[in-house]
């Protein structure tokens, strides 16, 4: 009896959870509500089934339970009840299996107005490519692949000439076009998900996968990675944003073409020295950083890494948290940097600085971690970091700590060690890296939480300081 | 309606059955540690099974506390969690259910069940179990390298598997391969010897339709491997070699850590179709054994005979040839050409209707019987539930336009949880429950008994229902933490922290049911040679539990199918297998 009634309690208790608990799918934002019609006739056929079938059981279970003196029925088979039954389920799951199809056959089949456009995952971010006014896209290889084409287009394929490159995990759509996500990866196993969108798709290095859909609403979406593809696998988070035309051509205005990018921009350091008066008071005259005054040494940081951060801080993107005081700061001395020839300018101005106090000439890091080293005891205990740093820390920045750029993880040995405190603490606060256009920062952030303290990002920012510098200053475009 | 009588008086002619040589161990070694006693074998199966399972159980909760309280464990980090997520997987299918079933299911009841005195080939079931148990070592050993236990999901999808950013990138994927190899070798082993054993060691009168369904599971189980698991082999050599002679079987050219890799023109998707070739049956390899033992746990403690008998073994055997068809629904947003999704949508469905032929014949087997609501019978029920739930998930994955959005979130992870892991593990506990008189000559603890029952059930499904809807509002698996979205309610939180408590409660229902089953062995009551009053004939053996040889000097003749429960006109409410027909014909119909 208990059997059954709980039973029963199960049964009841699934039907009501699902139609009275909030939890369900969020709302549809492309073409394919047809995939929700077909979830939703799924779930009224399994559902009935599943009731009933566990009802009878329930009953079952009353009704012929042992008593002193009851008998079963001795009935090995009865054909033609098998028969009816056999032909019933069929007809169910015909029923549930026909209009499965039928939509299947829209999903593998996009429409002929659909625009192409690639999509390129990698551990463990996310970039895009678009036909230029040719409508086509050029040949890629992973040969080509470096920090000055990080997408591997072939240079020498006109096609490609054209081709728009977003190389940023924010892509921008035209609300009520259909579009042709061609997958491409450079690594791993990765998927393409925009939980709004229904559809997804995996990505296989080595060919190119699809999948289409017609965004229908306006809006900001995320985009996630759902097949594993590593340790960073769930920090893998883009944003796709539905626009309408017009703010969705002007975005497109704004991105550069693939020859655009190859222009070596011709770096004035004259002009960057001048720029760099100004930064100079804080961060001193040879970029060696000032604690005082919470600016941090920058002769040890990443090129591209540098400018990605000053164009935030241009844009608002990053040193906007009302938090943020000393991100604040920063926020209006980049926007004296009037465009990206001035950033240009500046990082190779700042490329050529010893980051010694009082010493002009080749940098001497033996001495800067020497003097780095004194003041982390007083933060942390960098044993404790030390597998924390292997198993998480170490796949984007490197063993070493010298970056990775296909992660656009910038190098930290040689940071300082109450600079990278400060930055972990910010990220993990939420003070840094909460922007919606600032998917590599919420990665960070993401990852900034499995310090689940503030002795623990010490402890990290010691170990980060013990870690050996390279023999070379790392210079990313040399990489390849 | 029209009954017929099944096949007590049709008359089968007694099969020659040489009487075989049997190994008489002289040593205590060779009594208990390199036993050729197919129920010692089954026991050392199981007790190992038992034992790595209770690692996965452990690393389930580690799993759990995570996802229910992201960023309090300083202990738990990423590639610790994906490193739980793979061994808890892997260890559950493989060396836990997949083992459990056939290696000590299989060995104890096939010899048993059919009338054999041991396995064929007693001295190769020896050789299998201390290959498992191998097998199993180096599977543990990869907690303790360099780098730790692979990271790479149950799966074990190549490129990701064997390149830096995957945790155990450096030895613990080979460990892991090394040990699939070795747990394979160790299963053909064991495998062949079931399958030989049923088609040629069945006694007298013992035709194949009329073996009880749990060895027709077994038997089907053990072929469906024979045939699947060589996939897994062949895929685990290629990767190995992937790793260590640079070959490009499954890696095509890529880039790695910033810099290009040396591999060129492999395919990923040739490992994944691979992997599922063998995987989608290893789906049946455990529900097999599983759909067979409650077939007979159902009809034993409901007191009838099985309902559609003939259609549940054929019902097995379409499933089992079916499961070879199916692969690719695992794939369907794999990347593989798409077009494959009608063909395997198609297929995947066909299987749904013997599939559910056969919970209709369970179900139907209790209506009119006479409900002993017993432990094993409690179980039975449970499966019931959790396996028509999980089946009609499979409706949703199944079909591939339906599965999209749900494919690689907790639905699926839901899903096959219910399917193929609760639903089989309520059989395991059942069939453990059942003849647990019979393997240790005791009774169990019946509270305790019942304690374990209502905690693992009701705490099983509110694990696991829950968690289909965390998959249905778009949580992906495999995520350490799903922070910093903008489509998810803050309140699913609050499922996955309830999830988590459920979990730890079931977690701590199994330690009570491991206590009960240590415990009673040594202090339970004494249990009579059938207490079930069972037709099949691992209850009429002389002694409890069996003696070396199973049978006493004759081996039993068999008359009748395993099912004659409450047959009209007869004193009692069951006829053992290997007692004679009565010299008139029993009531044909009524």
């Amino acid at each position: 009896m208990a059997a059954a009634i709980v039973l029963l309690v199960l049964v009841m208790g699934t039907v009501v959870f699902h139609a009275l608990s909030p939890w369900y799918f969020t709302p549809i934002a492309s073409n394919w509500s047809s995939m929700d019609s077909t979830v939703t006739l799924t779930f009224v056929v399994t559902g009935l089934a599943f009731v009933l079938v566990n009802v009878f059981i329930a009953y079952c279970l009353i009704k012929f339970r042992n008593k002193p003196d009851r008998r079963a029925e001795y009935e090995p088979e009865s054909i033609k009840m098998e028969s009816w039954l056999t032909i019933l389920t069929t007809v169910g799951i015909a029923a549930l299996l026909a209009p499965g199809l039928l939509i299947w056959k829209d999903v593998v089949t996009p429409p002929k107005e659909s625009m192409e456009l690639e999509v390129l995952a990698r551990q463990w971010n996310w970039s895009y490519r678009l036909p230029g006014e040719d409508g086509q896209l050029g040949a890629v290889a992973i040969s080509h692949t470096s920090t000055a084409n990080p997408l591997g287009i072939d240079p020498s394929d006109p096609l490609g000439q054209d081709d728009v490159i977003i190389y940023d995990p924010v892509l921008h759509l035209k609300v009520d076009q259909p579009v042709t996500f061609l997958l491409r990866s450079n690594d791993v196993l990765h998927n393409f998900t925009v939980p709004q969108f229904r559809v997804k798709m995996d990505f296989v290095p080595g060919q190119v996968s699809y999948i289409w859909a017609e965004p229908q609403k306006q809006g900001s979406y995320d985009l996630l990675c759902e097949e594993l593809c590593g340790v960073g696998h769930y920090a893998m988070r883009g944003r796709v944003i539905v626009d309408s035309e017009e703010t969705y051509n002007a975005w497109l205005a704004d991105q550069p073409t693939f020859a655009q990018t190859q222009v070596e921009l011709s770096t004035d350091l004259a002009a960057g020295q001048a720029a760099y008066a100004v930064c100079g008071s804080c961060h001193g005259a040879n970029a060696e950083g000032i604690e005082s005054m919470h600016a941090p040494g920058l002769a040890h940081l990443d090129s591209e890494y540098m400018k990605r951060q000053l164009r935030h801080f241009k844009r608002g993107v990053r040193g906007a948290h009302e938090d943020d005081t000393w991100g604040r700061t920063m926020a209006p001395m980049a926007m004296m940097l009037g465009d990206a020839a001035a950033i240009n300018d500046v990082v190779n101005y700042i490329g050529t600085l010893s980051g010694q106090v009082g010493f002009d000439g080749a940098p001497d890091y033996s001495t800067s971690n020497a003097k780095e080293r004194t003041d982390l005891r007083a933060l942390g205990d960098s044993k404790r970091a030390v597998a924390l740093y292997a198993s998480t820390c170490a796949q984007c920045h490197g063993d070493s700590g010298e970056g990775v750029w296909t992660v656009n993880a910038p190098g930290l040995a040689g940071l300082e060690t109450w600079y990278l405190a400060s930055q972990i603490k910010n990220f993990r606060n939420g003070i840094r890296g909460r922007h919606a256009d600032d998917l590599y920062g919420l990665q960070m952030g993401l990852i900034s939480n499995t310090m689940t303290d503030d002795q623990a990002i010490n402890d990290m920012a010691a170990y980060i300081a013990t870690l050996e510098l390279p023999q070379q200053p790392v210079n990313l475009a040399q990489q390849k | 309606m029209e009954y017929t009588a099944h096949d007590e008086t049709s008359f089968v002619r007694p099969a020659e059955v040489a009487e075989m040589e049997l190994y008489h161990a002289k040593t205590w070694l060779g009594k208990y540690v390199f036993s050729q006693d197919a129920k010692t074998i089954a026991i050392q199966y199981a007790a190992t099974a038992i034992a790595i399972g209770i690692v996965a159980l452990v690393l389930s909760w580690l799993m759990r506390l995570q996802l229910a309280w992201p960023n309090t464990f300083s202990f738990i980090d990423p590639a610790y969690y994906l490193q739980a997520v793979t061994m808890h997987g892997m260890i559950m299918v493989v060396y836990l259910l997949t083992a459990l079933f056939l290696g000590g299911f299989g060995n104890y009841l096939i010899p048993l069940m059919v009338g054999a005195r041991d396995m064929v080939f007693p001295w190769l079931n020896m050789l299998s179990f201390w290959v498992y148990f191998t097998a199993v070592t180096l599977l543990a050993a990869s907690f303790f390298v360099d780098g730790g236990s692979t990271g790479a999901g149950w799966t074990l999808y190549p490129p990701q598997a064997i390149l830096p950013g995957t945790p155990g990138s450096e030895t613990g994927i080979l460990l892991m391969l090394a040990s699939l190899a070795v747990f394979i070798i160790g299963f053909t082993m064991g495998g062949l010897n079931y399958v030989v054993t049923v088609l040629q060691a069945r006694t007298r009168g013992m035709t194949l339709m009329r073996m009880p369904l749990t060895v027709w599971g077994i038997f089907v189980a053990t072929i469906l491997a024979l045939f699947a698991f060589p996939a897994l082999f062949v895929s685990a050599i290629m990767m190995a070699l992937d790793i260590l002679l640079g070959t490009s079987f499954f890696m095509p050219a890529i880039m790695t850590m910033g810099n290009e890799a040396s591999h060129v023109g492999g395919n990923p998707l040739l490992f994944q179709h691979l992997f599922w070739f063998f995987g989608h049956p290893e789906v049946y390899i455990v529900a097999l054994p599983a759909f067979g033992i409650v077939s007979d746990l159902i009809s034993i403690h409901a007191r009838k005979n099985i309902f559609g008998y003939r259609m549940m073994v054929w019902a097995i055997i379409i499933i089992g040839a079916l499961s070879f068809v199916v692969w690719a629904h695992h794939m369907y947003v794999s990347g593989m050409n798409p077009y494959f999704g009608f063909f395997f949508a198609t297929t995947t469905l066909i299987i749904a209707v013997p599939t559910a032929l056969k919970v209709y014949n369970w179900v139907l087997t209790l209506w009119r019987g006479n409900i002993h609501l017993t432990v094993p019978m409690l179980f039975s029920i449970a499966f019931l539930l959790f396996f028509i739930n999980g089946g009609m998930t499979g409706l949703f994955l199944g079909n591939a336009t339906v599965s999209m959005p749900l494919s690689d979130t907790l639905f699926v992870v839901a899903h096959f949880h219910m399917v193929m892991a609760v639903a089989p593990v309520m059989v395991v506990c059942g069939a453990i429950y059942h003849w647990y008189p019979k393997i240790t000559g005791r009774w169990y603890h019946k509270g305790m008994a019942r304690f374990h029952f209502w905690t693992t059930f009701i705490g099983s499904y509110l694990v696991f229902l829950p968690m289909h809807y965390l998959g249905i509002m778009g949580v992906p698996r495999r995520y350490f933490e799903i922070t910093g979205t903008t489509f998810l309610p803050e309140s699913a939180q609050s499922v996955n922290e309830s999830i988590t408590i459920a979990a730890l409660v079931v977690g701590f229902a199994q330690m009570v049911f491991l206590y009960n089953l240590i415990a009673s062995a040594i202090i339970g009551k004494k249990a009579p040679d059938n207490p079930w009053n069972a037709t099949t004939l691992e209850w009429q053996t002389e002694t409890t539990p069996p003696g070396h040889g199973n049978f006493g000097k004759e081996l039993p003749c068999v008359y009748r199918w395993a099912y004659d429960y409450s047959v009209p006109g007869a004193d009692e409410d069951f006829i053992p297998q290997n007692v004679p027909p009565r010299s008139s014909r029993v009531a044909v119909a009524t």
